[in-house]
């Protein structure tokens, strides 16, 4: 029971953000969307550029107060690393979010396109996962 | 000023769910992914607990005519289901389950400074801006 209380806090953690991004400022959390569009010149980026600090800001506080959180490791090939990048840039781009645009919010704004594209990526991932274990 | 006080504390807000719920770690992540194998179901919990949380505060914040310091909501537009959508989710889950990382965590593991997550990073930008050119191309 205890391994599924991290997740569940962090999971509600993860809500009540994307819930003051939403009811505060009318904002979609989704962090590829949000980074993709940062790029872009001749927008109104300045809360994406907060949100992208805060979101490294956290993470260094995170690594300051308690640095055991972040002992895991990352058992992969550089080539591996480059694909998955890749990859994941592009396709978020091409579908219009990842876990957080479809899955966080788009879900439970009931859209019909994140319940698809969730669906898909989640098919996709565990299929892959099948493959390489089958290689 | 409260647009950047609220993105900024929400950003970091986001940042301690992420860690917290091990969504940061990439073989906790493909270990999610690895039904038939030794399949570690603890994230389910951190999509489910998100999505049940918003699925309660969103009915009512989309119940207003406007959120509380902007004019308006920017809802996404699209309502179809078309090829970019399908083809970009196909592509993202594969890049997701080759290295466990999907975009939070992935900013947020630029702070571990391991070469992986720092070349998946760079990587990724790259992914975004093919995409970029594509699209202007097409």
């Amino acid at each position: 029971m205890e391994q599924f209380i991290s997740p569940l806090i962090g999971g509600i953690l993860i809500g009540l953000s994307s819930t003051l991004m939403l009811g505060g400022l009318g904002k979609i959390t989704g962090i590829s969307g949000i980074l993709g569009n940062a790029l872009e010149k001749n927008k109104e980026n300045n809360w994406r550029y907060t949100f992208l600090s805060g979101l490294i800001f956290g993470g260094i506080i995170l690594k300051i107060l308690s640095p055991q959180l972040f002992s895991y490791q990352f058992p992969f090939q550089y080539s591996e690393a480059i694909a998955a990048g890749i990859l994941v840039g592009f396709g978020t781009q091409l579908g219009n979010g990842c876990t957080s645009g479809h899955g966080v919010c788009g879900i439970p704004r009931l859209a019909k396109r994140s319940i698809v594209a969730t669906c898909i990526f989640m098919a996709a991932g565990i299929l892959t996962i099948i493959i390489k274990g089958a290689l | 000023m409260k647009t950047f006080i609220i993105s900024f504390i929400s950003g970091i807000i986001f940042a301690i769910g992420l860690v917290i719920s091990g969504m940061t770690n990439p073989q906790k992540v493909i270990g999610f992914l690895d039904i038939l194998g030794n399949w570690d179901p603890s994230l389910a919990f951190v999509m489910g607990g998100a999505v049940c949380f918003n699925l309660v505060t969103f009915y009512f914040i989309r119940k207003r005519k406007s959120p509380l310091y902007e004019a308006q909501f920017d809802y996404p537009l699209k309502k179809v289901i078309d090829m970019p959508l399908v083809l970009g989710a196909i592509i993202f889950g594969v890049g997701w389950a080759i290295m466990g990382a999907c975009p939070g965590p992935a900013l947020v593991n630029i702070v571990t400074l391991n070469s992986n997550a720092l070349i998946f990073v760079v990587s990724f930008l790259g992914g975004v801006f093919i995409y970029k050119g594509f699209k202007t191309k097409f």
